[in-house]
């Protein structure tokens, strides 16, 4: 039987078999990498266009919109207070009838998708505001149009502190995907609950937190490292 | 330096306002101002912040846009110009700001290149202008370094060069020595003199220091809540400012005027007959050659020698305004004091004085500047036109409530 560390020291550790559990725990990371990696590649683009668009059109801004702003500023308040768990029972309707069906990993993707957007747009608006307005106005008395100001100054200036924002987003999907089990979808935080929490067997709950911690870890330090590298200030 | 006598820019009844945030009503910061500068020229535009002078320039470029008049550049009414015409219009207009407003995360050699790339210049084309800029500011050497490896001057160095990257005919400096300590402002407005020099860009400087107008500018435009109340070459704005804001910024340039503290101080320390002898190279003409301001000051050595006084120079300042010298000193005479009365008549005929009297004969501060004798002027008009001793000295007194001059307009012009 396969013994670890944990079984001395967790009183209520039974006896689980890690020869089943292994490649659950396998496939779990597997997947939970999965809605990870999607979700913050779609929302994170989405979020950074909508971060734009919310920056931008703040008063005094490129594209200076107050409608707009106030529009796009409230449904961003909106949304990101909703509980994760809540939203993903909220959203199914939708799901539904964009993904085909309201169960599964893929199923959890969509709403995770949506709600990593609208965080994101926040951090992005967030991290160009400090941006000065005198890089900008250089810029624009050079001739350079708005949206090459975007692509060539805004974000490059913003660069360094908008990876450690997504780096904290990365965080922030992680946990989103621990709920996935609740429709369905698999995962670490389907695996924790499943065959740890439900089965008394906090060795497998905390092997699966175990792996997250060294995942968020990881991410934190590579973030952190090409932050550094470059921030010119 | 006027070697061109178009004008490169016309501001024609140009108004710009801002409407307050929250309240509803509008601040007018550029109130129908009409100038024109001309090719060649080092135009200096002064004023205290909320002026209107940032604005003002910023509609050069079209940075702003005029609420009415028209703003013409090398022929183009930028004021009604969409962002895509501009764009070649703002390529031969460069600009540096006061805090240099460099890409942090641009190497000092992709700041300049940034232009070149909008422009979209061939890459060996990009490094060959980028390494000819660099040497022509002197900074050849910090070609990859970042702006926050670099001082204050150099970083306004590099400001200078990524201006001037697409060859513009006109430069904006908008306070651009007002974040530099004095050695390094004169090092970059030697820079910006020979931009103007050997590459024959017209230069609008904005500033609230007289003295970079006074280092290289040769014509002035003095502004003040929103209006241009005084213009003309350097000199004559100098030598004969007209307007009491005018004034103030004069007599932040010089020193050469004792104070009322200043001249009891002297009393004390020299008993004889104090005397302020104002120094003004030439004559300062009008339009039409007729003389508005004489010369003074000119002859005083010869006096001094012809009429054997024994004289000692107490107090004073000289400065060059566009290589004239302008200023004031003040004597000590001693002597007999029938020849010393004589000398001051002889004097007084050729310059503009003040007499002090002496230790135990005093004339009170006041009485001898309202007495002040003004050099025989073919002067016309007396009252506003052309201005006294008194007035120039009454302008130190004055100093002191400049920040007063218009809290209103303080802020918000550069938000």
């Amino acid at each position: 039987m396969h013994t670890t560390a944990f079984d001395h020291t967790v009183t209520l550790a039974s006896r689980s078999d890690w020869s089943v559990l292994k490649p659950l725990l396998a496939q779990s990371v597997v997947q939970t990498l999965q809605m990870v990696l999607i979700t913050i590649v779609i929302g994170g683009v989405l979020g950074l266009v909508l971060g734009v668009i919310l920056y931008g059109t703040r008063p005094g801004n490129l594209f200076e919109n107050r409608v707009v702003y106030r529009v796009l500023d409230i449904l961003v308040n909106i949304v990101r207070p909703i509980p994760f768990i809540i939203f993903l029972a909220a959203m199914q309707p939708l799901t539904v009838k964009v993904v085909g069906t309201s169960i599964g990993t893929t199923a959890a993707i969509f709403p995770m998708c949506i709600m990593c957007t609208f965080a994101t747009s926040r951090l992005v608006e967030q991290n160009l505001v400090p941006v000065d307005h005198g890089v900008i106005e250089a810029a624009r008395s050079m001739g350079a149009s708005k949206f090459t100001i975007i692509r060539t100054v805004l974000i490059p200036e913003a660069l360094a502190p908008l990876i450690l924002a997504y780096a904290f987003l990365f965080i922030g999907v992680l946990d989103m995907s621990a709920m996935a089990g609740y429709i369905g979808g698999g995962g670490l935080g389907n695996f924790a609950i499943a065959y740890g929490y439900q089965k008394f067997d906090q060795t497998v709950t905390w092997t699966a937190v175990i792996i997250m911690i060294v995942l968020v870890q990881v991410v934190q330090a590579l973030a952190n490292a090409i932050a550094k590298r470059l921030l010119r200030r | 330096m006027t070697q061109g006598n178009e004008p490169i820019i016309v501001f024609d009844h140009v108004v710009k306002e801002f409407t307050v945030r929250g309240a509803k009503k509008t601040m007018r910061a550029v109130d129908d101002v009409s100038l024109s500068i001309d090719e060649g020229d080092i135009f200096g535009i002064i004023g205290y912040s909320g002026a209107g002078k940032s604005t003002l320039v910023r509609m050069i470029n079209a940075l702003e846009q005029p609420t009415s008049g028209t703003v013409t550049v090398m022929g183009n009414d930028v004021s009604h110009m969409g962002e895509g015409r501009l764009r070649p219009v703002r390529q031969k207009i460069g600009m540096i700001f006061q805090q240099f407003n460099l890409f942090s995360q641009k190497t000092v050699a992709q700041n300049i290149a940034y232009p070149l790339k909008l422009d979209h210049w061939r890459k060996d084309y990009q490094d060959r202008r980028v390494k000819e800029l660099l040497e022509f500011v002197g900074l050849a050497e910090h070609a990859d370094k970042y702006p926050s490896q670099l001082s204050g001057g150099q970083k306004q160095r590099v400001g200078i060069a990524r201006a001037l990257a697409t060859n513009p005919k006109i430069l904006l400096a908008d306070e651009a020595t007002s974040a530099l300590d004095p050695e390094t402002t004169t090092e970059v407005l030697q820079l910006l003199e020979r931009v103007n020099k050997q590459l024959g860009i017209t230069i609008v400087l904005i500033t609230h220091q007289m003295n970079v107008v006074q280092q290289i500018a040769n014509r002035v435009a003095v502004m003040s809540s929103g209006k241009v109340v005084e213009q003309g070459s350097v000199y004559d704005v100098f030598a004969a400012p007209k307007q009491p804001v005018t004034k103030r910024f004069i007599a932040t340039a010089m020193d050469g005027l004792p104070d009322p503290a200043r001249i009891a101080v002297m009393r004390e320390q020299w008993p004889g007959r104090l005397v302020t002898v104002v120094i003004r190279q030439r004559d300062i003409v009008d339009a039409n050659g007729d003389v508005l301001v004489p010369a003074s000051g000119q002859d005083i050595s010869d006096l001094i020698a012809a009429h054997g006084i024994h004289s000692g120079l107490l107090y004073g300042g000289i400065d060059t305004v566009q290589d004239i010298a302008i200023g004031a000193v003040t004597y000590e005479f001693t002597g007999d004091p029938a020849k010393i009365d004589a000398f001051l008549d002889d004097l007084a005929r050729g310059s503009d004085i003040v007499d002090f009297g002496t230790k135990d004969a005093p004339i009170d501060y006041d009485t001898a500047v309202a007495r002040a004798h003004i050099a025989d002027a073919p002067a016309p008009q007396g009252a506003q036109g052309t201005p006294t001793l008194a007035d120039d000295l009454e302008m130190v007194e004055d100093v002191d409530d400049v920040v007063e001059m218009n809290p209103d307009t303080a802020r918000k012009e550069r938000d």
